[in-house]
This record gives C-alpha cells, structure tokens and sequence, in this order.
C-alpha cells in the first residue's frame, strides 16, 4: 500500500481545474483525484483527455524532473503520467485507463468509455494497443534521444515518421469501416482517447503527412472541435512551454 | 495463400470431446505469441494452432494481411471476431472466458497487474523486436544487441521496483496473473537471447526460477509448438 499523503500534500499544486466550490464540490474536492503529468507527454495527454470526458476534476502536479526524489518516492519508476486516486497510486497510461474504467462506469456512467458489443470492444483494445504498443514506444524521448546521440537528427525523424506511418496504416484499415464520427462509431470510447493524442503528436511533432490517411485525418479534426480535446492539448497545460 | 497445414494442430489442453472454435495464429518463437498461448493454457482453453513462419515472410501473406496489416503475430480468431495484438488478446480472453481469472478482483491489484504487463508491453517488447534491431543494425552500423540490452535493463529496473514490495510466489502475490503471463515469455528472452545479467533483478530472477517449473509455461514454450520441429538450430 502506497502511504505518501504527506509527500502529496506537500507537492506544489500548479493548477485545480474547476469551478467555484458547491457542498458537492466540497465533497469531490476532499476526495479529487491527483494527475502527475508533463505536458508534452502523449501518454498523459491521453488520461487528461479521459478525466476531462468523464468531467472529472483533477489536481494538475507538474512533472518537471523525472529524477526528483520526491517524485520518485512516489513513483519509483519515474514514468508519467501517475494517477493518485485516494490511496491508490496507478502510472502508466493504458493500465489508469483500463483500471479506471469500471469505477469511471459505475460512478460517472457518462459518457461510456468502452461499447458493450463484444466485438466493438475488441476493436476498441486493439485500437488502444497499436498506438500504445506499435507507435508510441518509438517516439518516446528515451528511444528518439538514443538514435539522435548515435546518428544525429537527420536520421532520426525519417525512422520515427516510417514507424508512424506503419502503424497509422494499420489503424486505417482497422478503422475505416468502424468509424462515423469518432474511431469506432457514434460515441467517444477508448480508441479516441489513444488515438486522439497520438494524431496531435505525429502531426505537430513528427511532421507526419496525412494525406494517406483519410479516416484519421477527419477524426484529428473532429477531435480538434471538442472542448474536452482542446484542454488536455500540450500547449494549454500549466507548464507548457511556448 | 494457404498456411502449411502439416504445422496446424491443437494447443495443450485439447479436448476431443470440446468444441472449439478458437483459433490462434503463432510463431513458436514469438514472445508476444507464448504470452497468449500461456494464457490459453492457464485456461484450460483448447484452441487450433495456426503457424505463420515469420523467418519465410509468412505474415505478408495475402490472408495474414487481411487479419493483421502490421504484420504482427499472435493474431486470434474468436467465431467471427478477429482480435490482434497480445495485450488486446489478453484482454478480450478475461472478458469472455472468465474461468480461472487472470485479472485479479481488487482494484489495487488490478492495476499493478495492467500496468506491469503494459510496461512489458510497451516499454520493452516492442524496442527490441526483430524488424526494429534490424532499423537499428542499418542507422547505426553496428551491432543491436547493446541496443536490446538497454532497453531491457530500463525496463527491468523498473519492474523490480514495482515489485519488490508486492511479489510473493507470483509476480503480485500468491496467484498467478496477467502480470505473471506478460513477465515469463520476457524474462526467458532476456537471458536466453539477449544475455540479460539477471542478478541485478533478484525479485524478477526469483519469479525467472518459479515460471521455469510452471507445466503451463513449459507447455506454451517455443519448443514445444508443432511449428519448432522446423525450426530447431
């Protein structure tokens, strides 16, 4: 059991998201869920997309230094985002998400973040898991930063512009007779939420051309309308840096 | 093209008098294939084994393509549902094959155990497999293995972090879970393959010792699939 309330407390709050306090604000606010981010981090772009559909408020703590002790006790392995519900401490993305989903579907119903169709649901982790699996790990700044030391940046942007392509490929065929408004249907799910970011990414990012990619072309811009979208951008986080 | 069916037959645990209607697409060497097959033989779940040589090129068949365009094994037809990708395999198996539970029930240890498996998943696996190291052989003009063993000491280091306060026989306990079935098939590449020095994960090292032992790891390991007989160095 994880027991840093003390070394919680004493994090800087950088930012509370939400409104003036009601008696039921009051309630959420003793009980509001704490998110270890960085800004320009695709994987905690991703679990600020989800907290803000469910319109879950949320303490925003700013990771500026993976190495910070304090942040280590909390976090031994250094990753964001970290998710500090009550005494629970979750990090990484896919497991806050899918750990998450039954309490966000019990406790907040709307909107659902996974279809009951077996089958949309399959659809659903397989989306999740090619961007979480076959895209992200290769434009992560571990892996970006040791090709750069090794060949310099002109090698660099073309591999990880190819490894997104590949899987951009695959994400289309997956999707192309799934998607209406969003990923797999009507409603936002748990693809959006991992598809969402990653398009922000490898479009600002990496440069990635998407003119072959018709159907994510037109999800990136419907998501780029969405209010819940627009506030979990890198850009429109406490510490972004312009 | 029509996959070798000399290399198909019937996972561990078949039963004739079972209907299945299970089938996996494997390469017996594949560390993303044997977390689903140890998950299947955890199970008790009988499924038909449908070998894609990934040494022949086999996965850019025509047929494979329309299964998986990344090219990936395992792929798992389940009836009319085409699932690929290991963790959304797993996933969809918990989901609908509830018996022996492979996620545990309280929230806490639920999430400990997705998130192990994720950082297998994501963290490590993919940056040393095998269409990646050769990326790297090209842009680096050297050789990969150093490559694949940073990766892997990241990643463990990590791991034996996170467990080292909750592993008891198990890598969360006292019951094997998905954290188990994402952990095993790693490890064994780590020192088989890669030369992992494992004494510096003692908590990992110990768990290495329990999955070895384990009838349902050495029934899905590599050398026990119908296609290894074709594959033995």
């Amino acid at each position: 059991m994880y027991l840093y309330n003390d070394i919680i407390e004493e994090s800087e709050v950088k930012e509370r998201v939400g409104g003036s306090a009601t008696d039921t604000e009051i309630e959420m606010e003793e009980k509001k869920l704490k998110l270890y981010s960085y800004w320009i981090s695709s994987c905690s772009f991703r679990v600020r997309f989800a907290l803000n559909l469910k319109g879950l408020p949320y303490d925003y703590l700013a990771v500026t230094s993976f190495s910070d002790p304090e942040f280590l006790k909390l976090n031994p392995i250094g990753f964001v985002p970290v998710l500090v519900d009550g005494d629970s401490v979750i990090v990484d993305s896919l497991a806050i998400i899918m750990s998450h989903i039954q309490y966000l579907e019990d406790k907040y119903p709307d909107p659902p973040l996974l279809p009951r169709d077996i089958h949309q649901r399959a659809i659903n982790f397989q989306a999740a898991t090619i961007v979480s699996s076959s895209i992200q790990p290769f434009q992560n700044y571990t892996v970006v930063k040791y090709i750069e030391e090794k060949v310099g940046t002109d090698e660099k942007l073309p591999w990880t512009q190819s490894v997104i392509g590949k899987g951009f490929m695959a994400l289309e065929k997956l999707l192309k007779d799934h998607a209406r408004r969003y990923a797999t249907g009507d409603e936002i799910l748990l693809a959006d939420l991992f598809l969402a970011p990653q398009l922000d990414t490898a479009i600002k990012r990496f440069n990635v051309d998407m003119k072959e990619f018709p159907t994510l072309s037109r999800l990136h811009e419907t998501y780029n309308e969405m209010a819940a979208f627009r506030k979990a951008l890198p850009e429109n986080q406490p510490d972004a840096v312009h | 093209m029509d996959l070798d069916l000399r290399k198909s037959g019937h996972g561990i645990g078949s039963n004739a008098s079972l209907q299945s209607n299970l089938v996996l697409y494997s390469y017996c060497h594949s560390s993303c294939s044997w977390r689903i097959r140890f998950a299947l033989s955890l199970k008790g779940i009988p499924y038909e084994y449908k070998a894609v040589d990934l040494s022949k090129g086999e996965q850019y068949s025509p047929e494979f393509e329309r299964l998986n365009p990344l090219h990936y094994v395992p792929v798992l037809v389940d009836d009319n549902v085409v699932v690929s990708d290991s963790y959304a395999i797993f996933l969809h198996l918990e989901e609908k094959y509830t018996q022996k539970p492979l996620l545990p029930v309280d929230p806490q240890l639920r999430a400990l155990n997705l998130q192990v498996a994720s950082i297998i998943h994501s963290s490590i696996q993919p940056l040393h497999m095998l269409n990646v190291l050769k990326d790297m052989e090209k842009m680096f003009c050297a050789e990969s293995k150093p490559w694949a063993q940073f990766t892997i000491d990241k990643g463990f280091s990590a791991l034996e972090k996170l467990l080292k306060d909750f592993a008891g026989t198990y890598a969360t306990g006292e019951h094997i879970y998905m954290a188990d079935v994402f952990l095993a098939p790693q490890i064994t590449l780590a020192v088989q393959r890669f030369d992992i020095d494992m004494s510096k994960f003692p908590t990992l090292s110990r768990l290495y010792e329990t999955y070895k032992a384990l009838p349902e790891f050495q029934a899905s390991s590599p050398q026990r699939q119908p296609d290894a007989l074709i594959h033995n160095p």
